[in-house]
C-alpha cells in the first residue's frame, strides 16, 4: 500500500478483550450496557495472609486457562496472557485480514508488566537459589513481552512498540497506532492496553497511597464515580485491543468498519507525580487537542467516556477540565463512568474504554455509570446514570479521556464512519 | 534415589509436555531435542532446571549441550542418580 500522510484516515475493524464483566467484546459490552458489577471479593489466601486493608476488585470473569494452551500460560505472564487473547479475538473480528507482514505493526501499553513473575521468581531465587529461577523469568517479567508475543503471535514486523504512561498507557498505544499509519509506517496495527497487577503488592502499594475503596462488605458499589460517598478506586484487570487500518486498506479487502480514529491529543501536567492538577488545565489541553487533530468543533461530541476512577479529588478534576475545554458546549456530551462496573484496569483502562467509545459511537448508546446514589454537586456534568443513552443519528463523535500518574493527559476522538 | 530408564522417560516426557506442549508419546530415546522436538535452547534450559528438581539430581550448564538426545539426558540423569 502507498505509504501515509496526514490526511490518510485510520478507522477500527476489529475488537478484542477480557475483562471483569466478560471473557470476550461481546459479553463485556452486554454486561456493561445492563450495569453489571465486576467487582468481588477476593478468594486468595493471601488477602488473610498478608492483612491486607482492601479485599477485593474486580478479577478478569473468564480464567485464561479456558482460551490458552496450557503451555501457553505456562510460559506467559498474567500481562501478556490477557493481551494474547484480546488480540486473538480483535484479529478475528477484523477477519484475520490478509497483510504485508512488514506492514502489520503492534502497539501494547501497559501500566506495569510482568509482575507476577517478576515477585514470583524473586521468591524462588530466595527460598531455592539462582538454579531455580525460571529460564524464562526476564522475557516474561519484561514489560514488552506482551508486545512482543503478539507480534509473534501475528508475525507483525512493522514495528512492535510498548507504551508506558500508567492508567493512560492503553490510549496512549491506541493513539501511537493510528500515528504509524498516519506516518506511512504500517497499513494495519493491533493495539490497546493490558494489566494483570492483581498481585498483593499492588494491593499493598495503591492502599499505602490511599488511592482504593475500603468498601470491603460491598465490592459491587465500591466503585462510585461522581457519588459524593466515593473513597477510592476498584482495582481491575484485563486486555482491550483493538485492529487499526488505514480506511484504504480496510476498504480495498471489504472489511467491516466501526468507526473512525479521528483524533488524538496529549499533555503533561507536570504537576505532582501521582495527584491530578486540579484545575484541569493539562487534560482540558489534550481533549481540545483531540477535537482539533480530528478536524472537528466542540458540538461535534455528543459523548464523553470519563476516565473517572472514583478517587474523591481526580473525579472532579476531570469535571473541571472538561468544562474548562469545552465551556457551555459540554452541556451537550453526556459522560460515562465505565470503571463503575469494571474497576480500573490500570495500563489497560485506556484501551478498554477507547473500545467502549467505539461501540457507543457504533451502535449509538451510551453506556451507563451505576452506583451514583448522590450525584457530587461539584460535577456539573450531564452524567448518564443507571441506564444506557441512546445518541443521535447523522455524523457523531465521541471523547475518550484517560489520565496517569506521572502526569500524563490522552484524548481519543472517535467519529462515527458512513 | 535411583529410578529405572523407563521411569525416568516417563518423568522427562512429562517435563517436556509441560514446558513445551509436545506430546508425551512423542519424547522417545532416540528422538533429538532440536531436530525432532523443535525445541530452543531456553526452552532445554527449563527442562533442565524441572528435571533437576524431579530427579534430585544437578545438570551442570558446560553438560546440557551434550544431551542431545532425549536418550542421552535420560541416561545422564540415570548415572546421576547412581
Amino acid at each position: 500500500m502507498s505509504a501515509g500522510s496526514s490526511d490518510t484516515k485510520v478507522v477500527i475493524t476489529g475488537l478484542g478483550a477480557t475483562t471483569p464483566l466478560g471473557g470476550d467484546m461481546p459479553t463485556t459490552w452486554e454486561a456493561l450496557l445492563a450495569g453489571t458489577s465486576g467487582a468481588r471479593t477476593i478468594e486468595a489466601d493471601w488477602v488473610a495472609k498478608y492483612e491486607l486493608p482492601v479485599t477485593f476488585g474486580a478479577p478478569i470473569h473468564t480464567p485464561a486457562d479456558q482460551a490458552l494452551t496450557k503451555v501457553e500460560v505456562r510460559r506467559l505472564d498474567p500481562n501478556a496472557q490477557y493481551a494474547m487473547i484480546a488480540s486473538r479475538e480483535a484479529w478475528q473480528d477484523a477477519g484475520a485480514p490478509e497483510v504485508d507482514p512488514e506492514r502489520l505493526g503492534v502497539a501494547i501499553g501497559t501500566g506495569i508488566g510482568g509482575v507476577w513473575t517478576l515477585l514470583d521468581q524473586w521468591d524462588n531465587l530466595r527460598e531455592k537459589g539462582p538454579r531455580r529461577v525460571f529460564p524464562l523469568a526476564v522475557p516474561m517479567l519484561m514489560p514488552n513481552s506482551a508486545t512482543g508475543n503478539v507480534s509473534l503471535d501475528l508475525g507483525a514486523r512493522a514495528g512492535a512498540h510498548t507504551i508506558v504512561s500508567a492508567c493512560a498507557s492503553g490510549a496512549e498505544a491506541m493513539g501511537f497506532a493510528a500515528e504509524m499509519i498516519r506516518s506511512g509506517r504500517a497499513d494495519v496495527v493491533v493495539a490497546g492496553g493490558t494489566e494483570g497487577a492483581m498481585h498483593p503488592l499492588c494491593f499493598a502499594g495503591f492502599a499505602a497511597m490511599q488511592a482504593l475503596s475500603k468498601r470491603n462488605d460491598d465490592p459491587a458499589h465500591a466503585s462510585r464515580p461522581y457519588d459524593v460517598a466515593r473513597d477510592g478506586f476498584v482495582m481491575g484487570e484485563g486486555a482491550g485491543i483493538m485492529v487499526l487500518e488505514s480506511e484504504a486498506h480496510a476498504k480495498a479487502r471489504g472489511a467491516r468498519i466501526y468507526a473512525e480514529f479521528a483524533g488524538l491529543g496529549m499533555s503533561a501536567d507536570s504537576h505532582h507525580i501521582a495527584a491530578p492538577e486540579p484545575e484541569g488545565a493539562g487534560a482540558s489541553r489534550a481533549m481540545t487537542e483531540a477535537v482539533r487533530n480530528a478536524g472537528l468543533g466542540a458540538s461535534d461530541i455528543i459523548h464523553i467516556n470519563a476516565h473517572a476512577t472514583s478517587t474523591p479529588v481526580g473525579d472532579v478534576a476531570e469535571a473541571a477540565a472538561i468544562r474548562r475545554a469545552f465551556g457551555e458546549a459540554a452541556d451537550g456530551m453526556p459522560v460515562s463512568a465505565t470503571k463503575s462496573m469494571t474497576g480500573h484496569l490500570l495500563g489497560a483502562a485506556g484501551a478498554l474504554e477507547g473500545l467502549f467509545t467505539v461501540l457507543a459511537v457504533h451502535h449509538r448508546v451510551a453506556p451507563p455509570t451505576i452506583n451514583i446514589e448522590n450525584l457530587d454537586p461539584e460535577v456539573d456534568l450531564d452524567v448518564i446514570r443507571d441506564t444506557p443513552r441512546e445518541l443521535p443519528v447523522g455524523d457523531i463523535a465521541a471523547l475518550n479521556n484517560s489520565f496517569g500518574f506521572g502526569g500524563h493527559n490522552v484524548a481519543l476522538a472517535i467519529k462515527s464512519y458512513s | 534415589m535411583a529410578q529405572t530408564e523407563q521411569e525416568i522417560l516417563e518423568g522427562l516426557a512429562n517435563i517436556v509436555n509441560e514446558e513445551t506442549g509436545v506430546d508425551v508419546a512423542d519424547v522417545q530415546l532416540d528422538k533429538s531435542f532440536t531436530d525432532d522436538l523443535d525445541i530452543d535452547s531456553l526452552s532445554m534450559m527449563t527442562i533442565v532446571v524441572n528435571a533437576e528438581e524431579a530427579f534430585g539430581v544437578r545438570i551442570p550448564d558446560d553438560e546440557v549441550k551434550n544431551l542431545s538426545t532425549v536418550g542421552d539426558a535420560v541416561t545422564f540423569i540415570k548415572n546421576a542418580q547412581a
